[in-house]
């Protein structure tokens, strides 16, 4: 909420005129988050600084709502961000969009500049701010010096050295310090995208990291990120084809796809009709299963309410003869469930991983001992396989919320052990490409009930 | 004439008489008005007119569903329509039967020259319309019986009549006992004897009484298989011809009536040997003994419904009802339709199920031992094939064995522990709105959404149910302060328990750590039997929302057993396992991450722009710009920073494996036989000191303070207390009643009392400048009042009904509530 400006232009003290702000006044504004205030520090005509402080009403700001913004303990009051960024656009709207009278050929003037943000977020400063021009120094401030161990904060005292126009200087500390905080505190409306494109057009076209730039910028909402590089790539004079929607990281098909494949192929070669999807997640399974006719009753389960609700909205979009065949609910795998019982199949795709091992037993309790359909399928990752990739550093899960990952010969004991006690036969299937050495990176048991 | 007739007080009763017979004025007289269903009222309510024809099969059609609600329920029905007709009727005796309850029929038979008479000015019904209702109801009349009516009452047009209601067979909920309650016996009269002996009982050949007036309950399966049927049979008539027991059938006697009766059965399963022992008997003991059998009822509910004895057991739809299925479930219990691999059919294990609130004891299956599972329990321990026989007092629900003498027959399949599943929870345990009974407070809602919330917590991150007996409720915060500078003091609380009529009061030291609740168990034996643990684990230490603190807690259980050990605390307590309300510390260990991620980075943007500004404005100052005001502003917020970095940092230091964590226990929750959570301060603090004694290095002890608020110099002095421990830096006091029964009323059980720095943690760094903290002021903290008296109740639940060895269903429900309340809107900072 802190920032300078100092030049070393002679006469120094044509910063105010630029500025329109005074050097010899201190200057208060009021903004919707609090308190900006301009005073100058330095004023001599070898160097000359103006300083820009916004003081945040801390307990306005909880008051009035808001994910990021509904912690009294916020940094806010304290880090550059996109409150600074507002700040500067009522403080020194007319320079930033260039205009002097007083002085209107030094407005169109390369000035020597210096910038400083004590607490600015500044993982991206350096690759930011370098391609426009500025020498930065970014040193990191400490968490908590008092734990050394804690390591660096997300902060780091910046300082930019350039010749710049002050006009270009401060849209790019606009537009980038929201970029460097990347939590926009409003919403993002139509609006934004014209304002970037305005406030960025001397210098965001040709800027590498412009994707970057236009989609934290546009705090991720996608539509308007896919906007507005589609009118800066018009800008830049290149095809559109270029700014298309970037690669889903998956390969394809995705290992998810083949999953859902394998699952449907199991479920239509046991020709059963009627199948639980338990933990059906936001129903991307359910998708599948409505496709094929002989399934004639879905119902889909899932613990997370708010992914219910999603898979709900889903099911709503299907047609009307697949969305009467599909049922939801709330359920969990380990409560038993009267609802769940005397299905003739019940997948598990991907869930038990996520089940804490000593409350597997309730698990398989819950499924093959209460529920007890004719055939349950179950996938998991393949521990063994997870070496195969290289984005994955060794020893890490596919996921945070994995509580373990097995290796087949895990799996096949868990199911062995699932087998003997509540009566069921197991066939273990691969699933995608199957590596000789480590197996294939999904495993799918399908489990088929004794006196069915 | 006057006519009394009988009426089985949980019946339907089918009014059957042609339009204009009466039928709709004698429900009037003898019925309440919300009793009676009648079609004609039906019509009305579908098509806005009694009489249009059109609307019958709608009318029926919700008269039936109400009917149906009703029965289920258990309420007296009374349907008020024509019923002249077979199909009409069928359907009335199939709803009957659908909630075992006795269909009744009371039919209406005038002449027809009555019923023409009525019929002018009435209704004017086409002659022949009255004519072929009469012509059906007279051919109907003789055939109810058949069709399934169990009582037929004939009225007259010249009857008066009384209604007399009559409590069904297994009504005897008037009895109180005690109750001895004695398993399948199977013709082991030795043994009988001895366990009759044994419980106090005088014997005799054909008697046995009491001399405190208990009553032996007998479930079924007196006889076949054992050595003398005719003993026990002579014995157990004596009995219950002097009013000294009760029995109830098993399978057994009813096939051996049909034996006896000489119908055609499949002599096995020991019923050659009865039959043998009894053809040795005068004629005249195969009657009586014969009669005594046909007469027995097949369940029993007693001492006010809280028990119910049948032979195979019971679920709980189908307790004090009346039907053929619910014969057939009282004998054989529930079956799957498979047979297992020696030929024995598959009982379907209703008991996991149940979830009923009456007692359930049986027999039937043989068992090795008697256990409880969801508050029914089975005392067939198979005394005929060398096991025991088994007596369960009641209410006192101890357990009296006798072994059997020998052998008298041998099993089908060997006696094999069932494996018992753990117990299982199920979703409508928790899911949807539920009203949860707390002792202490009534009834508590908890509604759909927070539950929803709650399911997904619970299931993903949440350790065993078995484990989590308890959640800790949240604290409100005194009422806000008024004094300068600070939010909250203790003056509040103590003013606002003097108001509440709480003597005195106890401060104990708020420690900043985490919440902890630890279950410790002397052994994983202990774990094993006491709460049923599925994974051979003696204890568990978790959070607040049921997560384990310890990815392995053996070594931190290790410890703490150690000293609990040391200190006696199992002697104590007189009990083999224990559990603790507590604060593990350092913050740091469990809040590393909000740590990192939230509330040093503040500390880091402050400490590293402040000094910038303040800089800054001095040098603007230097060069006489008008800064002062701004420049002192923003001196303050640099001091206000370093006091908040210096705030969090208090409660952080570095751990290694259990190198640096320490715990404070402050309440000694429960323990066997006891809920000790509402015992008086002193008690847990005598007890916890002792702990805290056995080994300081885990565990740190909680200071504390007794004010008597009738006392001035102690109030002082409690202030005074409270402003040095928070002026060192400490997080506050939580303020408690002495003793929580001396207000004579349910009060908080604590308020905390937070310390001017620590707030700052909680409110942000400038919190306290004059202009923040006059708008904090503007806090409402009556919901977070609310919701921690009613978390506090259902907390006390759940330990009560651990303590009472109630089933892990109910144990569970309160806890599961308290996740769920935990997640209604309240604000996060109180």
């Amino acid at each position: 909420m802190f920032l300078s400006v100092t030049t070393t232009h002679t006469p120094a003290t044509d910063l105010g005129y630029l500025l329109h702000k005074h050097p010899d006044r201190t200057q208060r504004f009021d903004v919707s988050t609090g308190t900006a205030h301009v005073f100058y520090p330095e004023v001599t005509p070898e160097r000359t600084t103006a300083s820009l402080l916004l003081e945040i009403d801390p307990i306005g700001l909880v008051r009035k709502g808001g994910d990021t913004l509904g912690q009294y303990v916020n940094d806010r009051p304290y880090a550059a961000s996109s409150l600074l960024a507002v700040a500067m656009g009522k403080v020194f709207g007319t320079a930033m969009r260039g205009r002097c009278d007083a002085r209107p050929e030094l407005a169109e003037t390369a000035i020597p500049l210096e910038i400083r943000l004590p607490a600015c977020p500044g993982a991206l400063a350096e690759r930011l701010f370098t391609p426009l021009g500025w020498t930065v120094a970014a040193t990191r401030v400490p968490l908590d010096p008092a734990f050394p161990d804690w390591g660096d904060s997300p902060y780091a005292d910046l300082r930019l050295t350039g010749t710049l126009r002050l006009a270009d200087a401060l849209t790019q500390l606009y537009v980038l310090l929201p970029v460097l905080d990347d939590a926009k505190h409003y919403w993002v409306a139509a609006d934004e995208v014209d304002k970037l494109l305005r406030v960025g057009k001397n210098w965001l076209a040709t800027h590498p990291d412009r994707e970057l730039i236009t989609a934290r910028y546009l705090a991720h909402k996608r539509r308007f990120t896919v906007e507005a590089l589609e009118r800066l790539t018009e800008l830049d004079d290149r095809p559109a084809e270029d700014a298309d929607e970037p690669e889903q990281p998956e390969r394809e098909p995705s290992l998810a796809q083949l999953r859902r494949e394998a699952i449907v192929g199991e479920l239509r070669s046991l020709g059963v009709r009627r199948i639980v999807d338990m933990g059906c997640g936001e129903g991307r399974l359910l998708r599948e299963l409505v496709t094929e006719p002989t399934f004639t009753e879905i119902l889909g389960v899932e613990v997370a309410a708010r992914a219910l609700r999603t898979a709900a909205r889903r099911v709503d979009r299907f047609a009307e003869r697949q969305r009467e065949r599909v049922t939801l609910h709330q359920g969990s795998v380990t409560y038993a469930d009267p609802r769940v019982a005397g299905f003739d199949a019940m997948v598990l795709s991907e869930v038990v991983e996520h089940v804490d091992p000593p409350r597997l037993p309730a698990l398989a309790a819950t499924v093959f001992g209460a529920a007890k359909p004719r055939h349950v399928l179950v996938t998991t990752p393949n521990a063994e396989y997870n070496v195969r990739w290289e984005t994955l550093p060794a020893g890490n899960f596919r996921h945070p919320d994995h509580r373990f990952e097995w290796t087949r010969a895990e799996m096949a004991g868990w199911a062995d052990d699932v087998c003997a006690a509540h009566g069921y036969e197991v066939r273990h299937v691969p699933v995608g490409a199957v590596d000789p050495e480590v197996g294939a990176p999904t495993q799918l048991a399908v489990f088929t009930r004794r006196s069915a | 004439m006057t006519r009394t007739i009988a009426v089985p007080d949980l019946s339907l009763v089918a009014l059957v008489g042609v339009t204009g017979s009466g039928k709709s004025t004698f429900a009037r007289e003898h019925f309440a008005g919300t009793q009676v269903l009648s079609s004609d009222a039906f019509r009305a309510l579908v098509a806005d007119d009694e009489n249009d024809q059109s609307a019958t099969h709608d009318a029926f059609d919700a008269l039936h569903y109400v009917a149906g609600k009703r029965l289920r329920a258990g309420r007296l029905t009374v349907v008020d329509a024509t019923h002249v007709q077979r199909d009409d009727r069928a359907k009335l005796v199939a709803l009957a039967r659908e909630h075992d309850v006795l269909p009744v029929a009371i039919v209406f038979d005038m002449p027809l020259a009555v019923l023409r008479e009525r019929n002018k000015g009435h209704r004017d019904l086409a002659d022949h319309v009255i004519r072929r209702q009469h012509d059906a109801l007279r051919r109907s009349v003789r055939h109810l019986a058949k069709e399934g009516f169990r009582k037929v009452h004939v009225l007259s047009p010249d009857d008066s009549v009384s209604i007399e209601y009559e409590k069904a067979y297994n009504d005897k909920r008037e009895l109180t006992g005690p109750f001895d309650i004695i398993g399948d016996v199977h013709g082991c009269h030795a043994e009988l004897v001895t366990l009759l002996t044994r419980l106090g009982y005088v014997v005799s050949a054909d008697g046995a009484f009491h001399p405190e007036g208990r009553t032996a309950v007998f479930v079924g399966d007196l006889v076949d298989r054992g050595p003398d049927t005719p003993g026990v049979l002579r014995l157990v008539m004596g009995m219950v011809a002097a009013g000294t027991a009760l029995c109830v059938s098993g399978n057994h006697e009813s096939k051996l009536v049909r034996a006896l009766d000489g119908r055609d059965v499949r002599v096995s399963h020991g019923l050659a040997e009865s039959l043998a022992q009894l053809s040795a008997e005068p004629e005249e003991f195969r009657k009586r003994a014969r009669e005594f059998m046909y007469g027995l009822v097949s369940h029993y509910r007693l001492d006010d419904g809280r028990l119910v004895v049948a032979h195979a057991g019971l679920k709980e739809e189908y307790q004090g009802r009346s039907s053929g299925r619910v014969r057939s479930f009282c004998l054989y219990g529930e079956t799957t339709g498979e047979t297992d691999e020696y030929g024995l059919p598959v009982r379907y294990p209703w008991a996991n199920d149940y979830r009923g609130a009456a007692t359930v004891v049986y027999g039937h299956t043989p068992v090795p031992k008697a256990e409880w599972v969801n508050n029914t329990i089975c005392l067939d321990t198979g005394c005929v094939f060398g096991g025991a026989l088994t007596a369960l007092r009641w209410p006192s629900k101890e357990l009296v064995s006798v072994s059997a003498e020998r052998v008298h027959y041998e099993p089908a399949k060997p006696l094999n522990a069932p494996t018992r599943a753990p117990d299982l929870l199920r979703i409508d345990d928790v899911l949807g709105t539920r009203h949860v009974d707390a002792r202490l407070m009534g009834r508590l809602k908890v509604r759909e959404e927070n539950a929803a919330g709650a399911l997904e917590v619970m299931s993903r991150f949440a350790i065993a149910p078995q484990w989590l007996p308890y959640l800790p409720p949240t604290m409100a915060p005194c009422a806000t302060s008024t004094v300068d500078g600070v939010l909250e003091h203790p003056l509040e609380a103590f003013d606002a328990y003097r108001a509440d009529g709480v003597p005195e009061v106890v401060c104990e030291e708020k420690h900043m750590g985490s919440r902890a609740v630890v279950v410790l168990c002397r052994d994983a034996s202990v774990g094993e039997r006491r709460f049923g643990a599925p994974d051979g684990a003696a204890g568990a230490v978790y959070t607040r929302t049921g997560r384990s603190f310890f990815p392995d807690p053996t070594a931190f259980l290790d410890g703490l057993r150690g000293a609990a050990t040391a200190a006696d605390l199992w002697t104590t307590l007189d009990s083999d396992w224990v559990i603790l309300d507590a604060e593990l510390l350092p913050w740091s260990a469990k809040a590393g991450q909000l740590l990192r991620r939230q509330y040093a980075p503040v500390g880091a943007a402050a400490t590293a722009a402040l000094p910038a500004v303040v800089t800054a404005l001095e040098q603007a100052a230097a060069r006489g710009a008008d800064v002062a005001g701004l420049l002192a502003r923003q001196q303050a917020r640099l001091s206000n920073a370093r006091n908040y970095v210096e705030a969090y940092g208090r409660y952080c230091w570095p751990v290694d494996g259990l190198d640096g964590v320490s715990l404070a226990p402050f309440t000694v929750l429960a323990a066997e036989g006891h809920v000790h959570a509402t015992k008086p301060r002193a008690w847990h603090i005598d007890v916890l000191d002792d702990l805290v004694a056995a080994d300081p290095g885990l565990l740190r002890p909680t200071r504390r303070l007794f004010v008597d608020l009738a006392d001035e110099a102690s109030i002082t002095a409690g202030v005074d207390w409270w402003t040095s421990l928070t002026g060192a830096g400490g997080e506050g006091m939580v303020v408690k009643p002495a003793d929580p029964s001396a207000a004579g009323k349910l009060v908080q059980p604590g308020v905390k009392c937070r310390g001017r720095e620590y707030l700052r943690i909680i409110y942000g760094p400038d919190y306290t400048e004059p202009e923040h903290l006059r708008r904090l002021r503007q806090r409402s903290l009556g919901r977070k009042r609310s919701l921690a008296l009613r978390e506090y109740a259902l907390g006390i639940e759940s330990l009560t009904r651990l303590v009472e060895e109630e089933p892990l269903w109910r144990v569970h429900e309160p806890v599961f509530a308290v996740l769920a309340l935990e997640s209604e809107p309240v604000d996060p900072r109180l």
